[in-house]
C-alpha cells in the first residue's frame, strides 16, 4: 500500500476491524441523527416563520433541500469509492458502492417527491421539464441503473466493479444537477443557500435547514454502517472472523 | 487497472530479447516465472501457491484434473484475470499487462476465430493485430498446417478438427515469445495431434516456449516435459 | 501496410468488422425496417393532422433512430466475447481503446448511416418542412455518432451479464436524454425560425470528447468484463 495513507485507516479496511468500528459507532450516528432531526423539525415547522409569498406551505423545504443535497452527496461518495474500488481493488470500498446506491435512490426519490408535492400549489403543477428535475430525475435512473447492473452479475466483486465503473461514468450528472439553474432558465428557484458567501434566506428558516442536513448525513452514516455490517458478514460467510462472531457463535451452539 | 511501470521495468523492457534473431538464453533467465501464486474467487482458493520457471526452449505442461484451475493459470499468465497473490515475473520483470502485449499468446477453449470469416481473413486479421514472423506468410501457413484449399472457406462449414487448425495456424504466424496451450489436443485426430507436437517443437527450437495444459497424467509431448501440477 | 503497425491493426479491424456485418447484410435491414415501421404509428395514433405531425417530426424521428439503434447495439461485443476474438485484442501489442474504436466506427458505418438516410425520409412523411429537416440531418449526423460511443460502454459493461438488452435499454437512455434534448432543441429552434446552431455546437463539442473519451472508458470496461 501506498506509504501516505494513514496506519489507522488501511487498517480499517480490513473487514473485521471496520466491523467492529462500525458496530460500536453505529448506534452514536443513530442516535444523534433522532435527535437532530427533531430539533431540526421543531424549528422548521413550528419556529420558523412562515414565507411572506407561499406562507407553510415552504415548510417542505425542510425534508426537500436535505433530501437533493443527500442524493448528490451520496452519488459523489459512490463515485470516490468507485474510483477506490477500481484502482485499488479495496473489498470494502466495493461494498460501499452497493450499499450506497440504494440509500442515493432513495433519497432522490424523497427528492423528487417532496418537490412534486410542492410544485402543485406554488407552480400549479406536479411536474415540469426544466433543467433542473431532469437532471435530478436522470440522477435517479443512474441510482437504478447502478443497483441493476451490480445484480445481473454472477460473480458479486466483477459486478462491484462495473457498477462502480458506472457510477463514474455517471459522475458527470452531478455538476450538470447542481448548475442547471444558473446554466438554463427553469422553473426551479436559483441557489439561495451557499457555502461561500452570504445565502439569501431568512437565518431563522435557515438554521432548522443546516441542522436537517446534519441530520440526514448522521442518518446516511448509521444506515451505510449498519448495510455494509450486514454485507460484509454476507460477503466473508465463510472465513473466521465471522465464525467467531458472538451471534454467529451463539446461533451455532444451539 | 494497473499501476506506472517502474524506470527497472523500462530497462528490462530495452534489453528484452529479440526473437528475430534467437539466441537461445542459458538455463538461468527464465522467459516467465512465477512465485508462491494463488488465485482466489470470493473464498474459495482456485489454485495455489504455485511456484514455476519456464525457460526459452522449453515445453512445461500443466497437470490437473476438471475445475483444478488449469485454465484459469493460462489466462492468468496470459494478463485476462487480475493478477492477486505472488509474483509473477516476465524476463525477470513484474508481468505488466503493455509490457507483455504481444510476447504471450493464449489458445483457450474459444478459439477466437469468427465463424463467418474464411481461415485467410481470420489469419490476416492476427496478422494486422500481431504482426508477423519473419519469412511466414498467411497463405502458405494455412498451407502447411493441413488448410490448403480450405482458405476461403467460412470457418462455420469447417470440421471440428479444421476449425482447430485454423486456430493453430494464428500461432504459427504471429511472433509471440510464449504460447499458453489449453487442451489443444482437444478435436484432433492422430495426424492432428502429431501436428501440434510438430509446431511446438518448431516454435521451442526458434527459442520460443510453451505452457500446456492436459488432462490427467497422459501427454503426446516427445520427450518429458517438466509439470506443474495443480490440485484443487 | 507493415503488419503489426498500428495503423494496419486499425485497418484490419475496421476491415473485419465491415465484412462480418456485410457477410450478414440482412441484419442491416433491420433497424432501418424498425424506424419505418415505428414511425407509421405516429399518423395512425394521432391521426392525420399534419401541423402536428410536423411539429413532432424532429423529436420523433431522433427517438426513433436513437431505439433503432438500442436495438443493434446488444450485439456489439456479444460475439467477439464469446468466441473468444475479443481476449486476442486484450493481449496484442495494441492500444485496446483504438482497437475498440475502430470497432465503434464500424457499428456506427452499418447500423447508424441507414437510420442517417432514412432519417429524413420519416421526417418529410411527417412533413417537416425543408429547413429544419436540413437541421435534422446535422444533427443525426452529429448524435448518432454521440450515441454509439455511448452505447459501446454500457454494452462493454452489460455484456457479460444475462438479460443484457433490457439492463442496457435502461441503463443507456437515462444519459441519452442530453444528447435528444440538444438534438430535437436544434430542430424545433430551426423551425421556429429561431437561431439552431448553439445546440448543434454543444452536441459537437460532445461529441469531440466522446471520441476521445468513449474509447478509454470501453476498453477498460471490457477489462472489468472479461476479468472473470
Amino acid at each position: 500500500m501506498a506509504n501516505w495513507i494513514p496506519h489507522w485507516l488501511h487498517r480499517l479496511s480490513s473487514p473485521p476491524t471496520f466491523y467492529r468500528f462500525a458496530g460500536k459507532v453505529r448506534p452514536w450516528c443513530f442516535w444523534l441523527a433522532v435527535v437532530t432531526a427533531l430539533v431540526g423539525l421543531y424549528g422548521g415547522l413550528v419556529m420558523a416563520p412562515p414565507d411572506y409569498q407561499q406562507g407553510d406551505v415552504f415548510r417542505i423545504i425542510y425534508i426537500h433541500v436535505p433530501s437533493a443535497w443527500m442524493s448528490l452527496f451520496i452519488y459523489a461518495t459512490m463515485a470516490v469509492a468507485a474510483f477506490i474500488a477500481l484502482v485499488w481493488r479495496i473489498k470494502l470500498a466495493e461494498v460501499v458502492i452497493v450499499q450506497s446506491a440504494p440509500l442515493g435512490a432513495a433519497f432522490t426519490f424523497i427528492t423528487l417527491v417532496t418537490g412534486s408535492i410542492w410544485g402543485e400549489p406554488t407552480w400549479g403543477t406536479w411536474w415540469t421539464w426544466g433543467a433542473r428535475l431532469t437532471s435530478e430525475l436522470v440522477l435517479l435512473f443512474l441510482y437504478l441503473g447502478v443497483i441493476g447492473l451490480y445484480h445481473a452479475f454472477e460473480d458479486r466483486r466483477q459486478g462491484a466493479r462495473a457498477a462502480g465503473f458506472l457510477a463514474i461514468i455517471g459522475a458527470i450528472n452531478l455538476p450538470i444537477v447542481h448548475y442547471s439553474v444558473q446554466w438554463w432558465n427553469t422553473l426551479h428557484q436559483g441557489t439561495t443557500v451557499r457555502l461561500f458567501g452570504p445565502s439569501t434566506i431568512d437565518p431563522r428558516m435557515l438554521w432548522p435547514l443546516l441542522v436537517m442536513a446534519l441530520a440526514t448525513h448522521l442518518y446516511w452514516a448509521a444506515s451505510l454502517l449498519g448495510r455494509m455490517r450486514t454485507d460484509l458478514v454476507d460477503l466473508e460467510g465463510g472465513k473466521q472472523w465471522v465464525r467467531e462472531l458472538p451471534q454467529v457463535k451463539g446461533r451455532a451452539s444451539q | 487497472m494497473d499501476t506506472a511501470r517502474t524506470a527497472k521495468d523500462n530497462r528490462s523492457f530495452m534489453m528484452r530479447t529479440d526473437l528475430s534473431n534467437p539466441t537461445l538464453p542459458g538455463e538461468s533467465d527464465p522467459l516467465l516465472e512465477g512465485r508462491d501464486v494463488t488465485f482466489r474467487r470470493g473464498d474459495e482458493t482456485v489454485f495455489g501457491p504455485i511456484d514455476f520457471a519456464l525457460h526459452a526452449g522449453e515445453v512445461m505442461l500443466v497437470e490437473g484434473d476438471n475445475g483444478s484451475g488449469k485454465t484459469t493459470l493460462l489466462r492468468l499468465l496470459a494478463g485476462l484475470l487480475h493478477h492477486q497473490e505472488g509474483d509473477i515475473l516476465l524476463h525477470g520483470a513484474p508481468l505488466d499487462r503493455l509490457y507483455a502485449a504481444g510476447e504471450i499468446i493464449l489458445l483457450g477453449h474459444h478459439l477466437g476465430l469468427k465463424f463467418d470469416l474464411s481461415p485467410l481473413e481470420n489469419l490476416r486479421v492476427a496478422e494486422g493485430l500481431y504482426g508477423r514472423r519473419q519469412g511466414t506468410e498467411p497463405v502458405t501457413v494455412l498451407a502447411g498446417i493441413g488448410l490448403a484449399g480450405y482458405e476461403h472457406e467460412p470457418v462455420r462449414r469447417l470440421s471440428a478438427g479444421q476449425k482447430k487448425r485454423a486456430a493453430l495456424a494464428r500461432l504459427v504466424l504471429i511472433p509471440a515469445a510464449i504460447w499458453l496451450l489449453d487442451e489443444p489436443y482437444a478435436n484432433l485426430d492422430r495426424e492432428g495431434i502429431s501436428l501440434v507436437n510438430r509446431l511446438v517443437e518448431q516454435h521451442i527450437h526458434r527459442g520460443g516456449a510453451a505452457l500446456v495444459t492436459s488432462h490427467g497424467a497422459v501427454t503426446y509431448l516427445n520427450g518429458e516435459p517438466r509439470r506443474i501440477r495443480l490440485s484443487a | 501496410m507493415k503488419p503489426g503497425t498500428t495503423r494496419a491493426a486499425c485497418w484490419a479491424i475496421l476491415r473485419r468488422d465491415l465484412t462480418l456485418a456485410w457477410r450478414r447484410r440482412g441484419d442491416m435491414a433491420l433497424p432501418v425496417l424498425y424506424a419505418l415501421i415505428v414511425a407509421t404509428l405516429f399518423p395512425f395514433a394521432l391521426g392525420p393532422d399534419n401541423a402536428l405531425l410536423a411539429r413532432i417530426a424532429g423529436g420523433v424521428v431522433l427517438v426513433i433512430v436513437l431505439l433503432a439503434m438500442l436495438l443493434a447495439f446488444d450485439a456489439l461485443f456479444r460475439s467477439d466475447i464469446e468466441d473468444g476474438s475479443l481476449e486476442q485484442w486484450l493481449m496484442a501489442p495494441q492500444p485496446l481503446a483504438l482497437l475498440v474504436g475502430m470497432k465503434i466506427l464500424a457499428h456506427w458505418l452499418t447500423t447508424a448511416l441507414p437510420l442517417i438516410i432514412i432519417g429524413p425520409v420519416i421526417a418529410s412523411m411527417l412533413h417537416l418542412p425543408t429547413h429544419p429537416l436540413h437541421v435534422l440531418e446535422l444533427a443525426l449526423l452529429l448524435a448518432t455518432p454521440l450515441l454509439s460511443l455511448l452505447g459501446a460502454v454500457l454494452v462493454a459493461l452489460t455484456a457479460g451479464t444475462r438479460r443484457s438488452g433490457m439492463l442496457l435499454a435502461l441503463m443507456l437512455l437515462p444519459l441519452c436524454v442530453p444528447v435528444v434534448i440538444f438534438a430535437a432543441g436544434a430542430v424545433l429552434a430551426a423551425q421556429q425560425g429561431l437561431p439552431w446552431i448553439a445546440p448543434m455546437a454543444w452536441l459537437g463539442a460532445a461529441l469531440a470528447l466522446g471520441i476521445i473519451l468513449a474509447p478509454l472508458a470501453c476498453a477498460a470496461a471490457l477489462r472489468i468484463t472479461l476479468d472473470s
